[in-house]
């Protein structure tokens, strides 16, 4: 079980690192839209750095949305679909261990930059590291949340738009908590984190049992 | 019951029966609801005529989320049973929910420009219908974009039942995010804090909403089976022109 989980994560890997350059690419149109964002606000650093932790997790969230419509679409051209769906490996672990592979390859890097984005728009050192670290916690929900969208979508052609209308409403407790755990100055914000990491759990088992169930609807 | 019921051509002769009936009593309903409502009910003291508006609101919004779970309850249905009429309910619950929803984020704004002093706040309650009222625009996103109506039918239910999972989470969420929305005045413990002079129209408006609703639904879902069987007369005959040209 684990050895199946183990190859397909890193097949995942090597098609993202070798196709598409997965990661480096999110981390870009990540720093695009902290970019943007700047410009259609004005420079006001103090404005800046108050709304900079729904600046990174908007970003975050957008940048989830990105890879997403390639997540089973792929897999379902080329056939690897069908044989994950024929194998033994039940295809719950399947769709958790694309989903694991998709947060490693987009959600785990913008995590780790986001201090460094963090900069630019002047958030204070505890406030980049209690995104960075609300985005550690909070970006596999979004993976999750995301693979059920694109397992609904997986043999749609250009399902990237339906991808999005279809999950971004399911994301919005995540940004929810997400935001309030990476502001240090909510009183609350330690409980958020603890919500966003019970979100973050759920989120996975749900995924891996409503993905699951959608794509062996879209077989038959 | 259930299962005879279950039976298409069952359904469609029960439906063909009950719907004239169902869609009069709502009509007896409405009218009777709508003078209450409009004309032998007090003005609130502090609200004034502005009211009179929650009569359709409340009651939009209890189908707003009733709706959703008709199409719920229809989703097990599809996916545990495959039953067709189950998707058939799927289908046609989705676009009157969405309705329903539209009708009453609607209302709820053209009353809070007078009480509010303004069309839309980002409150709590405000925010969760909205994003009921998203998923319901992604559930018929996806009906129109499989072809297949049965393939269509399992991906919309699991979306359907996974949104189901989400709703309390979202409701939750956003309550935890800001709340300015008064609390429930008609179920809580301790029984209804609203006067009975406007409880009594707002309980017919609601009768009303939901038998209107319900006609609508059986009439959607008889719809829907005569498209189904229209479109597979339709392939029959081009299998069979194609045959004959072969």
């Amino acid at each position: 079980m684990m050895r199946v989980f183990a190859a397909l994560v890193r097949r995942d890997l090597a098609i993202a690192v070798r196709v598409g350059g997965a990661g480096g690419l999110g981390l870009v149109f990540f720093l695009m839209v902290v970019t943007l964002i700047p410009f259609a606000l004005g420079p006001d650093l103090n404005l800046l750095s108050r709304i900079g932790p729904a600046v990174l997790w908007i970003a975050g969230v957008l940048a989830t949305l990105i890879g997403l419509d390639r997540l089973f679409q792929a897999d379902e051209e080329d056939g690897s679909l069908d044989l994950m769906r024929l194998s033994p490996a039940p295809l719950e672990l399947v769709v958790l261990a694309k989903c694991v592979a998709h947060w490693l390859a987009t959600g785990l890097p913008l995590a780790l930059a986001s201090p460094l984005f963090g900069l630019l728009v002047a958030l204070e050192p505890a406030a980049l590291g209690r995104t960075a670290l609300s985005l550690l916690i909070g970006t596999p929900a979004l993976a999750f949340t995301g693979a059920v969208g694109a397992a609904l979508a997986a043999s749609i052609r250009r399902g990237g738009l339906l991808i999005a209308i279809l999950v971004v409403p399911l994301m919005v407790p995540v940004l929810i908590f997400g935001v309030a755990a990476a502001d240090p100055a909510n009183a609350g914000r330690d409980q958020a984190l603890t919500i966003l990491l019970a979100l973050t759990l759920a989120s996975g088992a749900v995924a891996a049992i409503g993905a699951a169930a959608a794509l062996r609807g879209g077989g038959q | 019951m259930l299962t005879r019921l279950a039976n298409p051509g069952f359904f469609m002769r029960v439906s063909g029966l009950a719907l004239a009936p169902l869609a009069a009593a709502a009509a007896l309903l409405f009218a009777l609801g709508l003078y209450l409502a409009f004309f032998a009910s007090p003005a609130d003291y502090q609200q004034g005529e502005t009211v009179r508006i929650m009569y359709i609101h409340v009651p939009a919004a209890w189908l707003a989320l009733f709706f959703y779970s008709i199409m719920a309850v229809s989703a097990l249905g599809t996916l545990v049973w495959r039953h067709p009429l189950a998707d058939v309910s799927q289908r046609a619950a989705a676009p009157i929910g969405a309705a329903f929803t539209l009708v009453c984020l609607v209302t709820g704004s053209l009353w809070g420009k007078p009480m509010w002093g303004t069309y839309w706040v980002w409150d709590a309650r405000l925010t969760s219908v909205l994003v009921l009222f998203l998923m319901y625009c992604g559930v018929l996103a996806l009906w129109r974009a499989v072809d297949d109506p049965g393939r269509a039918a399992r991906a919309v239910a699991v979306l359907t039942l996974v949104g189901a999972v989400n709703i309390p989470i979202v409701k939750y969420s956003v309550e935890w995010w800001s709340t300015l929305h008064q609390g429930p005045s008609v179920f809580r413990m301790g029984g209804p804090t609203i006067d009975p002079s406007m409880l009594r129209p707002l309980l017919v408006m609601a009768l009303a909403f939901t038998l209107f609703g319900t006609a609508l639904h059986l009439a959607g879902m008889r719809t829907e089976i005569l498209r189904r069987r229209v479109r597979s007369l339709t392939l029959l005959q081009a299998e069979r022109l194609e045959r004959a040209a072969a």
